[in-house]
């Protein structure tokens, strides 16, 4: 069982959930209300990392932020360090993978809730902050715990993109579900069995909890 | 009291349901009080409640209350929601449904200091007679108080104006009747133009001071009930309203006994018992009646169990399609609707004595 590696993984899913819903609710808000007739290729670019190989995706961020790129520069002379095999390189990498487990769930609950209301809040005088804030944010509260958990439990069990990112440096980037792996190649098969059943349990824990409390928001599964 | 009046020309195009597509295209006025908006569904109803509130652009047109100019398509005037002051309770009521009844009513009043705030909630809550539900949820409450708490939560923002988009259509006679009594009491100070949305025959000139009837987008008659009736679409009118003889009566007394009361209609002595309501004697009331309810006989009937029997002279009889619609003078003027075999084998004729003979309950009290 390696404690450091699951620290690790459960410090990474935190800043990324944290981050995601930062993102995650004015992006949703825009999906949801806007009339832009481009909106769709936005929506196309979010759900991305749903098909894409995350060895694709990881290889693209490495390349933008590499050394040779000028993103990768700029973050070269304001950290002092390159932005491959660091925590925060993962953060960044995982957070665009775990985008759309968190924006679906948040623009689904806001397009639940009834424009009526919005309309009623508008008309009381309300600003469309204010409206965001009062109205479509407290109905939408199952949709965002299902995103904040989805996001926690999608980057919990990543492999491809912090693979190719992060690498396997001991305490910065060897996250559980790489720690498994290594066991395995090296034939540990009984560390790699408990780290794995961990994941399995936390995993299972985590979704068990989201369906009981709304399966409508967001789900694999037919509608009941 | 001059109070400021609701004067509103729009045109819009509107995507109706269906192959037709129309545009809505009105002027109309409306005064301080009630003023019925009435038409079938898909008229355009909703479409200018929708501009007059600011949800909805018109093309061309301007809107304003009193001064106070809401949208004026020349200047570009095209105040927010937000900024009209105009109150809008939806058919759905639209309630907040995470907030309480207290929650909901003061929602309007985010600018107001707390304390001011709940206590001019507490007012309006005691005006609508919700105090005592104000921390509940709108489903834990009945749709009578949802209806009221709606209100409560439009009016208690001062607004210039109020829509009301059929609201109280799923609500009983007898809390309907309550709730709008409870509405022209909180608008008697207060005096501003409430626009009434409905398509139920019955409401149309029981509430109104003023009616403004519209087909597919376009003001057919606006004016008091009466004026309206008596305009040159007075066919079509009645058609809708679905009455075609509408009175306004005095009680003369109360026959507690027989579930009736007789009133007399107003210029002349004609006197007519009608179902026992919610009235006094000396009571000023509107009743109507459909011109099919009415049964001619060309002598004075007997054994009867109608409690309406008038004499009176034909004045007119026209023939309209499939039935011939008599006008009979009984003091007041009634239209009656015959079929033209029994116009015949009766020997109707313009001059001729006439009795007609009207059921209590077909005398619908307005």
């Amino acid at each position: 069982m390696n404690f450091a590696a699951l620290w690790l993984s459960l410090r990474l899913a935190a800043w990324v959930s944290a981050i995601l819903l930062l993102i995650g609710l004015p992006l949703a808000y825009w999906i949801t209300y806007s009339r832009w007739r481009w909106k769709f290729l936005v929506e196309s670019v979010v759900a991305l990392p749903l098909v894409l190989p995350p060895t694709v995706l990881g290889f693209y961020v490495l390349v933008a932020l590499g050394p040779r790129s000028p993103l990768g520069r700029v973050w070269q002379s304001a950290f002092g360090h390159g932005f491959a095999f660091t925590f925060t390189g993962l953060v960044v990498a995982s957070v665009l993978y775990s985008l759309p487990f968190a924006v679906q769930p948040l623009a689904a609950s806001f397009s639940r809730v009834d424009r009526k209301l919005l309309d009623a809040s508008a008309l009381l005088g309300a600003s469309r902050p204010r409206s965001f804030f009062r109205v479509i944010l407290p109905l939408s509260m199952p949709g965002l715990v299902t995103a904040l958990v989805l996001s926690f439990a999608h980057t919990l069990g990543e492999f491809g993109v912090v693979l190719m990112v992060g690498g396997n440096i001991p305490g910065v980037t060897r996250t559980i579900s790489i720690a498994i792996y290594d066991d395995v190649q090296a034939l540990a098969y009984t560390d790699a069995g408990w780290t794995a059943l961990v994941l399995l349990v936390v995993s299972f824990v985590v979704l068990s909890f989201v369906y009981a409390i709304n399966r409508r928001v967001w789900t694999l599964w037919p509608a009941k | 009291m001059n109070s400021p009046a609701l004067s509103a020309h729009i045109r819009k195009e509107f995507a109706a349901a269906g192959p037709q597509r129309f545009a809505l295209d009105v002027s109309l006025e409306v005064p301080a009080g009630i003023t019925i908006l009435f038409g079938a569904s898909g008229a355009g109803k909703t479409t200018l409640l929708d501009c007059l509130a600011g949800l909805a652009r018109p093309e061309e047109g301007r809107i304003a209350v009193g001064d106070e100019l809401l949208f004026d398509a020349e200047t570009e005037i095209d105040l927010s929601p937000q900024r009209r002051r105009v109150a809008y309770v939806f058919q759905m009521l639209a309630l907040f449904p995470h907030l309480t009844v207290e929650q909901n009513a003061g929602y309007g009043l985010a600018s107001f200091p707390s304390a001011e705030r709940r206590a001019r909630v507490l007012e309006i809550l005691k005006s609508f007679r919700i105090a005592h539900l104000r921390r509940r949820k709108p489903d834990e409450i009945s749709g009578g108080e949802r209806q009221r708490t709606a209100l409560a939560r439009s009016l208690v923002t001062s607004p210039r104006l109020l829509l009301l988009d059929e609201p109280f259509s799923a609500l009983d006679a007898v809390t309907k009747s309550s709730l709008i009594a409870d509405l022209r009491a909180w608008n008697a100070e207060r005096r501003i133009p409430i626009l009434y949305v409905t398509h139920s025959r019955e409401e149309v000139f029981a509430l109104g001071e003023h009616v403004i009837a519209l087909e597919n987008g376009r003001i057919l008659a606006q004016g008091t009930p009466q004026e309206v009736l008596d305009a040159p679409h007075r066919e079509r009118m009645a058609q809708l309203a679905g009455f075609e003889n509408i009175f306004d009566a005095r009680i003369l007394e109360l026959h507690e006994g027989h579930g009736t009361m007789l009133a007399r209609i107003d210029g002349g002595e004609a006197a007519l018992e009608i179902p026992l309501g919610d009235a006094m004697p000396g009571e000023q009331i509107r009743i109507a009646i459909r011109a099919g309810d009415i049964l001619l006989a060309n002598e004075a009937p007997h054994g009867l169990s109608a409690r309406n029997i008038l004499p009176g002279t034909i004045a007119a009889l026209e023939p309209r399609g499939t039935l011939v619609e008599a006008t009979v003078d009984c003091g007041a003027r009634f239209l009656a609707h015959v079929t033209p075999g029994a116009c015949q084998s009766l020997g109707l004729a313009p001059g001729q004595r006439a009795w007609l003979i009207v059921k209590t309950h077909s005398c619908h009290l307005v």
